[in-house]
């Protein structure tokens, strides 16, 4: 097979030439024994396949970060036919650098000059002959969205394959002069194949920019952003959700059928139906729907290039806490989902700042955590209306206050250090590509969670429908548990039994409240409380004041993080140590939290 | 002058990098290398870090690393 790589610099559109030329035929995984992805897919042309590579995004053959190392090495590794290197045709005098580097590793390179269509939107002309020429390398102009040039590179790349000469590399020890006198070499061709007919082509932008990260309305834009955000997805995911319990509960009802027609014993069916079943569905039903929604949304955000200016509006306290401002992103993805914002964190470069940036991520409130948050926001204090939506905001800044003071102590204790550099390239603004974002999301991130989720769900509801099921002198293991746990919890504002939902609950967030309810009116399975006044009764008659569910949201936010991330951070870090840490440093501060706030309440007398 | 200090809109000529380690490699990576010119395009709400025009592209920097990049106004 004819072995392809892609390389260019971050935000050029790499992804988009590889998507567009291998369709939907390519997998990720990771480098072997590294944490960094790799992306391979195929193509068929003239009856030849082609295995292509996608490399991570790279400035320069001198590495900088992990990511940068992985590339160096596998150019160097010479484990490949041609070179593809892609290039923003916006800012081509930047991405030539890499390109002159390549040149001196290898002969077997084709350029690939990519967003064409944006240039010519900004009235950039390139005259891709006279860059040839000057670089003496072929160069093929693409629109990778637009799907156009594909077919000439395709050629190309056939042409550079079978007129290859030797497959030397010159593994080149760069250094910083040859990256200064490359840049020249860039300048002067720039000057050379680029006419810039309009003089302010970056004037959009710059509107743009002065709105999304001015003094007076760079932090407002982006609080209401993220809320219009939440609201949709909590909104938008009612409906769906409700009609998946529908579902389930449709086809729970031929599933008894199945087990009675043969005479399938009690205990079977309610160890696979009323435990397994009932807990799988149930998390699929709370989680899918939200994560469909929020993660097209924020993939938007991504693709539109609003992501990285809310790294740049937030650096600051990041800087103040001695982290990286890219924590800020990582932040925005837990949101979504903690585990996602884990494998996200690989944007950080240095070690110490990732690690930071993943032992405080679960202090954000997934979506798993905001139905139970949203239900007692409206229970117990403002109702619903204007007043939850606000006091939902107060809350998600203090989560992140929180995320904050826990970075700087972490950065004061056991992960010292300063910070390191924070240079970022905050990319020109993008047409979205609606289609793919949506594609995008739903494969990479949702189905991906909502798997790990499942494999846990599955044996977690059988120990749940076992604990509430198994009864010693006449109590369920789950009650025992619960008193058990009653007095320690009772000392921050929980009960025995709100505890041992949390802990239940392990696998999930989503299944908190209902293990509860489960728990509280001693039902032996878990399932759907019909309204909010229903859970309100349930929980006023088992002794919740205001200040229990004061306590149940500042657990909920700090708590350890849920088995899927806890398993993602041991898979990303490559360490059960930071894994153990990523565990008991939330624990530990919700407790702490749970137990002032609830002695200084019941001090002051406030309840 | 360091680039930290250069006026919002306005541009300057870099002569001297005096940042240290990866982030040095890094900002000339970007294109930041003596001799260019560069504009200061973008300030944060809390005006650290800025961003800055360098060879077409906008580049967030940090203050504490602006602060060793020595420039003159143009």
């Amino acid at each position: 097979m004819r072995k392809i790589v892609l390389i260019g610099n971050p935000n050029v559109g790499k992804s988009t030439v590889f998507n567009a030329l291998t369709g939907m035929k390519q997998h990720t995984g990771n480098w072997t024994g590294k944490t960094v992805n790799s992306t391979v897919g195929e193509y068929q042309y003239n009856n030849y396949k082609y295995q292509i590579y996608d490399l991570p995004g790279t400035y320069s053959l001198i590495p900088t970060s992990f990511e940068e190392e992985v590339v160096r090495d596998f150019v160097y590794s010479g484990d490949y036919d041609v070179i593809v290197i892609v290039c923003d045709a916006v800012c081509l005098e930047r991405n030539l650098n890499l390109v002159l580097q390549i040149k001196e590793v290898t002969d077997n390179l084709v350029v690939c000059v990519n967003l064409m269509d944006e240039a010519k939107k900004k009235k950039i002309i390139i005259d891709l002959d006279k860059l040839s020429k000057e670089l003496n390398v072929r160069v093929v102009g693409t629109s990778a969205r637009s799907k156009t040039g594909l077919g000439e590179l395709k050629e190309v790349i056939e042409d550079i394959y079978n007129n290859k000469d030797s497959v030397d590399i010159n593994k080149i020890d760069f250094s910083e002069d040859k990256v200064e006198l490359n840049f020249m070499e860039a300048e002067r061709i720039s000057n050379k194949v680029i006419t810039y007919e309009k003089k302010d082509y970056h004037y959009k932008d710059r509107v743009i920019d002065k709105i999304l990260t001015s003094r007076l309305t760079g932090i407002p834009v982006m609080i209401i952003l993220v809320l219009i955000i939440f609201w949709i997805t909590i909104r938008g995911a009612n409906y769906p959700s409700m009609l998946l319990f529908r579902l389930f509960e449709f086809l729970e009802g031929y599933l008894t059928m199945f087990f009675n027609y043969f005479n399938a014993p009690d205990w079977l069916y309610g160890v696979l139906v009323l435990g397994v079943y009932r807990v799988v569905t149930s998390v699929i039903s709370v989680m899918l729907p939200p994560m469909a929604i929020f993660f097209p949304l924020f993939t938007l955000l991504e693709d539109v290039g609003y992501l990285p200016r809310i790294a740049f509006n937030l650096d600051r306290c990041f800087q103040r806490c001695k982290t990286c401002g890219k924590q800020a992103l990582t932040m925005c993805m837990g949101f979504g989902c903690n585990a996602v914002a884990v494998v996200g964190s690989k944007i950080i470069d240095s070690p110490r700042e990732r690690l930071i940036a993943i032992i405080t991520n679960s202090f954000i409130p997934c979506n798993g955590k905001f139905p139970t948050i949203i239900a007692l926001i409206s229970i117990f204090f403002v109702g619903s209306g204007f007043g939850s939506l606000l006091m939902l905001t107060g809350i998600i800044i203090f989560s992140v206050l929180l995320t904050f003071l826990v970075s700087k102590l972490l950065s004061l204790t056991i992960l010292k250090g300063t910070s390191s550099s924070f240079v970022l390239e905050l990319p020109p603004y993008r047409k979205p590509q609606i289609i793919k974002v949506i594609i995008r999301s739903i494969f990479d991130r949702t189905l991906v969670v909502l798997g790990r989720a499942l494999v846990i769900a599955a044996p977690a509801g059988l120990i749940i429908w076992l604990l509430s099921n198994i009864h010693l002198n006449n109590i369920s293991l789950l009650t025992s548990f619960a008193n058990f746990l009653d007095p320690a919890a009772k000392l921050i504002g929980l009960d025995g039994m709100i505890l041992a939902a949390f802990i239940l609950g392990f696998p999930a967030n989503e299944i908190v409240i209902p293990i509860m309810i489960m728990g509280y009116i001693k039902m032996g399975s878990i399932g759907d409380f019909n309204s909010l006044l229903d859970l309100r009764e349930i929980l006023i008659n088992n002794g919740w004041t205001w200040l229990t569910a004061l306590c149940v949201m500042l657990f909920s936010l700090a708590h350890w993080p849920c088995s899927t991330t806890c398993l993602t951070i041991k898979k990303e870090t490559q360490s059960i140590k930071w894994a153990v840490v990523s565990f008991l440093v939330p624990t530990i501060t919700g407790i702490t939290l749970c137990f002032l706030v609830n002695n200084i309440v019941q001090l002051l007398g406030l309840i | 002058m360091t680039l930290n200090d250069l006026k919002l809109g306005s541009k300057g000529r870099i002569e001297k990098i005096k940042v240290d380690g990866k982030t040095r490699q890094r900002l000339i990576d970007m294109g930041l290398t003596e001799g260019v010119i560069v504009e200061s395009a973008l300030r944060s709400p809390s005006g650290d870090p800025i961003a800055y025009y360098i060879r077409g592209t906008l580049i967030a920097i940090r203050n504490e690393d602006s602060s060793k990049v020595i420039c003159e106004a143009i």
